[in-house]
């Protein structure tokens, strides 16, 4: 599964990443992550997302999936191995190309990180004004999104007057919005209802379709069971796929 | 579940919020350093004026001080020497001042009747020189030393570069002043700007995890102090522009005191303070939020 680079070359890009048009969206090469002299807390991963797949990553809590997320978003970076990115390897990544890389990934935090002193609209079209669009340009899409994650009357509103499930709801429309390339998300759903979770998870499948890659961390079986994808499963820091959810 | 599809009308908000007591305290003391600097710069503008004035007065004239001989009248040495003098190329005027002039001139060190009436007093010759071309003091020497006459030019150089030197060193303090209060502005500035960052650094780390890029980042610190110091400088200027107008008005024509007379012109310098107090401000704070920023994941 994995491609290892030649490592007297250090090549920026993945070998035959081929303009990157072909490269897996994500790729770990034998990556493990410790912080400082302590133990391991992710061991030797080694996997790739293709470019349209869609994947689950369940494991009981403290396995992992949080700092795993987190090493994708270049958030936290390995002690060893290689993670590539659209092809690129993050390690060679220059802190001027680190914006461009994130603005492509839209990201569900478990705390969802709002910021209280925007409104719901402000917050969800953040990603919107980073990426240089106008507000006339976005209004539109941020409303609509808004209004199917059933905040649409909600708009004005500021994240501390929210519940709980409406700011989960709002820290997904904020990362889904720009429509990126990559989607990944940490427990999405965990503050919600089952209907607003299904729903939610309707709105990841139609991004999927609509060519974004998908990672979601989650506890939900049911979720994972209703929806069919494959799963990729931590333990203890270690990945193990599961037979039956092979990607 | 759905909504209305309205987006809001408004203007995206900020994304830095505002920190009203802070921003307060802050305008309060960059206002004050604004009002100090562009006291500075009035004064500076004051010295030059004064020297200039003092230039032109002393550079226009000169006295000459003539010792009569012992086969003549201090009065006719007084005059061979004025006549002497007004030949000269570059003297416009040439008075011979009498005793009694001569007389007034020591009383305020000496007083009125303590001087003996034998008592040899110098009679003094004043010159008035051309602006334009004026006799050099050479001069005046050779055309007194060629009629005989034994007296001593004074073209007033020796005050003059004692003058110069005082007002140039008045200048100097004035735009050190300044200059050393828009550094401490800067400071100020930069240290509110690390202050904001460090509190907002959950805003920080959530832009850059969003893909907002560092100069983005710093650029928002950069516009929000630049206008609270353009505020600040506006106010600070108003206020110095009422304490000049106020030593004009109560001066009459030489301003509050002829040794650093204030024109009105020199309000006009003041209308650039809010900008400069809003440059300052901006690459202070751009250049601490650039350096914090990098730090911050």
């Amino acid at each position: 599964m994995s491609r290892t680079a030649d490592a007297s070359e250090r090549p920026d890009e993945m070998p035959g990443a081929a303009g990157l048009a072909g490269a897996p969206v994500v790729s770990f090469d034998h990556v493990g992550l410790r912080y400082g002299t302590a133990p391991e807390v992710l061991k030797n991963l080694t996997f790739e997302l293709e470019a349209g797949s869609f994947h689950f990553l369940t494991g009981p809590s403290g396995a992992g999936k949080t700092t795993l997320l987190k090493l994708i978003h270049v958030a936290l970076r390995p002690t060893r191995g290689r993670i590539a990115l659209f092809g690129r390897y993050t390690e060679r990544l220059t802190r001027q190309e680190l914006p461009a890389l994130r603005r492509r990934i839209g990201m569900v935090f478990h705390d969802r990180r709002l910021l209280d002193h925007l409104n719901a609209f402000d917050n969800v079209a953040l990603p919107l004004r980073l990426a240089g669009r106008k507000a006339g340009g976005y209004a539109g899409d941020v409303a609509e999104l808004l209004a199917w994650v059933g905040l649409g009357e909600k708009m004005t509103a500021y994240p501390m007057t929210l519940s709980g499930g409406e700011q989960q709801r709002l820290a997904i429309a904020r990362a889904v919005v720009g429509r990126p390339d990559l989607l990944i998300a940490d427990e999405p759903t965990g503050d919600v209802d089952h209907d607003m979770a299904v729903r939610i998870l309707r709105l990841f499948v139609e991004l999927n379709r609509l060519g974004t890659t998908v990672l979601i961390a989650t506890h939900d079986r049911e979720l994972v069971a209703r929806s069919g994808k494959p799963v990729l499963h931590i333990e203890h820091g270690e990945l193990r796929l599961p037979a039956d959810a092979a990607a | 579940m759905s909504g209305p599809r309205t987006a809001p009308s408004q203007r995206p908000a900020a994304l830095l919020p505002a920190e009203d007591a802070r921003d307060g305290a802050l305008v309060f003391i960059v206002a004050v350093l604004c009002f100090l600097a562009c006291l500075s710069v009035v004064a500076a503008l004051a010295a030059d004026r004064a020297a200039h004035g003092w230039r032109t007065e002393l550079r226009g004239s000169a006295t000459v001080v003539v010792r009569p001989g012992p086969d003549e009248t201090a009065d006719a040495a007084a005059a061979r020497a004025a006549e002497a003098l007004a030949a000269v190329s570059g003297v416009d005027e040439v008075e011979a001042l009498e005793k009694d002039k001569a007389e007034q001139l020591l009383e305020p060190w000496i007083g009125r009747d303590a001087l003996p009436e034998d008592l040899a007093i110098p009679r003094l010759v004043d010159v008035e020189l051309n602006p334009e071309r004026p006799a050099t003091a050479a001069a005046l020497d050779a055309a007194l030393k060629a009629a005989r006459v034994d007296a001593t030019v004074d073209d007033h150089t020796m005050w003059l570069k004692d003058i110069l030197r005082a007002a140039f060193l008045a200048q100097v303090a004035a735009v050190a002043i300044a200059a050393l209060v828009a550094v401490a502005a800067g400071a100020v500035i930069a240290f509110a700007t690390r202050a904001g960052l460090q509190a907002r650094g959950d805003l920080v780390s959530v832009l850059h995890l969003a893909g907002a890029e560092d100069g983005y980042i710093a650029g928002l610190f950069q516009m929000r102090f630049a206008r609270l110091a353009a505020t600040a400088g506006l106010a600070g200027a108003g206020g110095a522009a009422l304490v000049t107008a106020l030593a004009r008005l109560a001066g009459g024509g030489e301003g509050l005191t002829p040794v650093l007379p204030v024109a009105w012109s020199d309000l006009l310098p003041l209308l650039a303070c809010p900008i400069v107090a809003g440059a300052i401000a901006a690459i202070a704070a751009r250049l601490t939020a650039l350096s914090l920023v990098r730090s911050m994941t």
